[in-house]
């Protein structure tokens, strides 16, 4: 029995597989991609494209203009830009990935056993994502740091909490609707324990909309990050990290533009980049959700 | 009117009970915050009188749930405590900055639904088109744009290279120009996505069709027939976008030197001013939910068949 069933959850695969195939084809979630791939790139040889430590400081060589020496210029420390950029792109891209991992490691399994059982747990998961919902995204990061304390790791947490709510609330929608399937049923009349239901029939139909949100997830992870960073009170200096790099340049803008213009150039094209990868995903795994998320 | 009656009193408990989770929620991260809570409020350069009065002003010295009973009754009152740093009433500090904030987030809301609708609209009435495309590209610039750059780029080429407009504070009315299309773009962007998605779907409808063949004029079956069926999720952006305003004018305030609370916020993180900030979350968090119930209610105007659903 437990053969047939793992045959019934593999019959699946080949559709998906041939979604991931047209990922390629479509030219939004292609740009998408190519700009990742990019920044990936980019972040990987972050030594090798820009020979100077982002940390180090030259202060006979402060807020110069783009050059040879600094491709593109030089911070009010005379830190080179680029090299910050570059390694502030490991940063930003760990960040974005590592708290949507967390969002969904906590908001998806919440979302199942919410949609699933109903009744007393929906009740509890449902009133608790409330609360978290009660807060507008940024605003909820930006309390739970000023709670927790600044830092990498805090940082972390507060964008990954904030993003559970989401989670829970779209992956509990799909679940409600998939309980009722016959599929479901006929797991179930097979005497399969509710664990393995819900693992192999119920969840794997649930992630659909769960990977264009992370997509999308991933791109306002990094916005909100870099804007506690921005605000100082994200991951701390002399750390390369994108918001805080803006915020600082931000004073200097009178005297030169380059060192709160490229990190913002930076932030826009990543989120961007994620943002495309999302509604390319959307388009291909589920037209019907086109413009809901 | 007794149904709507019911539902009103319903969702204000709803409301009222979502608001006592999140102010115990507040209340106990506040409490488990490492080290001394007196001390930390106190700050850095207290007096141990300072904080021994501390700690019997918020009943620190008192079990977990007295403290809790105490505090809610506080907040029943409408005393959201002292502040740590400047010794005034928080509500007094959060009174004084609140309108700055409001007028900058109505601005922004009247700027991004004046300008998101129409253009939604347009988007969809020319689908697939190189208009299409390119009010599509406007936002997806818009929902990547972080604000606070947004914000920064306006400064350099408004306020530094053309001087045309302010760069900080709010004493002129032109003040207002940067920070509100600064905030709104985002929102914007949003409610122009839906819009055009939620019109592209009602288009399709056999009573749009109908409508045209009467021979209705054009432009009245796109705006009573296909709008006013159109604008229910866009109604629910609104809302929604209404919170998200107030969280991204946080940043827009800190850019612009805007004196609302959002900036007071930052600046009360920053000094560790933990009673404003309580203070301050909690009211972000009824204002929002205010909003939401508020466009619940609107839905019943705008849509008869949800009245009282």
């Amino acid at each position: 029995m437990a053969s047939w069933t793992r045959a019934y959850a593999w019959r699946e695969r080949p559709e998906r597989v041939e979604a991931w195939g047209r990922v390629l084809h479509h030219p939004t979630a292609l740009l998408g991609i190519a700009i990742l791939l990019g920044w990936t790139l980019a972040a990987a040889g972050a030594p090798l494209l820009s020979p100077h430590d982002p940390t180090h400081q030259d202060l006979e060589q402060v807020l110069r203009p783009p050059s040879v020496e600094h491709p593109l210029g030089t911070d009010h420390l005379g830190r080179d830009i680029l090299a910050r950029i570059l390694h502030g792109a490991r940063l930003s891209l760990f960040i974005g990935v590592l708290a949507v991992a967390l969002g969904g490691a906590v908001g998806i399994p919440l979302g199942v056993l919410s949609g699933y059982y109903g009744g007393l747990v929906d009740l509890l998961v449902q009133r608790a994502v409330d609360v978290l919902l009660a807060f507008p995204t940024f605003l909820l990061a930006l309390t739970l740091v000023a709670l927790l304390g600044v830092g990498l790791g805090n940082v972390i947490v507060a964008v990954g909490v904030s993003a559970v709510p989401r989670f829970a609330r779209l992956v509990r929608s799909s679940v409600l609707s998939i309980r009722e399937q016959t599929y479901v049923e006929a797991a179930r009349a097979l005497g399969l324990p509710d664990w393995a239901v819900l693992l192999r029939h119920v969840l794997p139909n649930a992630l659909t909309p769960v990977i264009v949100q992370a997509s999308l997830g991933v791109g306002l992870a990094i916005l909100v990050a870099a804007g506690l960073g921005f605000l100082g009170l994200g991951v701390q200096p002399p750390t390369p990290e994108w918001g805080a790099m803006l915020g600082e340049g931000r004073q200097y803008i009178f005297h030169s533009p380059y060192a709160a213009t490229f990190p913002g150039l930076a932030i826009f094209l990543t989120v961007m980049a994620f943002n495309l990868l999302g509604d390319g995903l959307r388009d291909l795994l589920d037209p019907r959700l086109r413009g809901t998320l | 009117m007794a149904g709507l009656l019911r539902y009103l009193v319903q969702r204000l408990v709803g409301l009222a009970v979502s608001l006592g989770l999140v102010a115990l929620v507040v209340f106990l991260l506040l409490r488990t915050l490492p080290g001394d809570p007196a001390r930390v409020i106190a700050g850095v350069f207290a007096t141990e009188e300072d904080v021994r009065r501390i700690r019997s002003q918020l009943h620190l010295d008192r079990p977990l749930p007295v403290q809790f009973g105490l505090f809610a009754l506080q907040l029943l009152r409408g005393d959201l405590g002292v502040s740590a740093r400047t010794s005034e009433p928080v509500v007094r500090e959060i009174a004084s900055r609140f309108p700055a904030t409001v007028k900058l987030a109505i601005a922004s809301m009247l700027l991004a639904a004046s300008v998101g609708i129409p253009l939604g609209v347009l988007a969809a009435t020319r689908a697939r088109s190189p208009l299409d495309l390119g009010i599509s590209t406007f936002v997806l610039f818009g929902i990547s744009m972080p604000v606070y750059w947004l914000g920064i780029l306006l400064i350099f080429v408004f306020a530094v290279q053309l001087r045309w407009l302010p760069a900080a504070g709010a004493d002129r009315p032109a003040s207002l120009v940067l920070p509100a299309v600064t905030l709104a773009l985002l929102s914007l962007a949003l409610i122009t996505r839906m819009t055009r998605s939620s019109m592209l779907e009602v288009l399709r409808q056999d009573y749009i069709r109908t409508a045209r063949a009467k021979g209705l004029r054009p432009l009245h079956v796109l705006f009573r027939h296909g709008l006013q069926n159109a604008f229910l999720p866009v109604l629910t952006v609104l809302g929604l976008q209404f919170g998200e305003l107030l969280g991204g004018a946080v940043l827009t305030e800190t850019v612009f030197s805007w004196p609302g609370i959002g900036r007071l916020l930052v600046d009360s993180i920053l000094a560790r001013d933990y009673p404003v900030v309580q203070g301050i979350v909690l009211v972000f968090a009824a204002l929002f939910a205010l909003v939401n119930l508020l466009v619940d209610l609107l839905y019943g105007l705008v849509d008869p068949r949800v009245r009282m659903a």
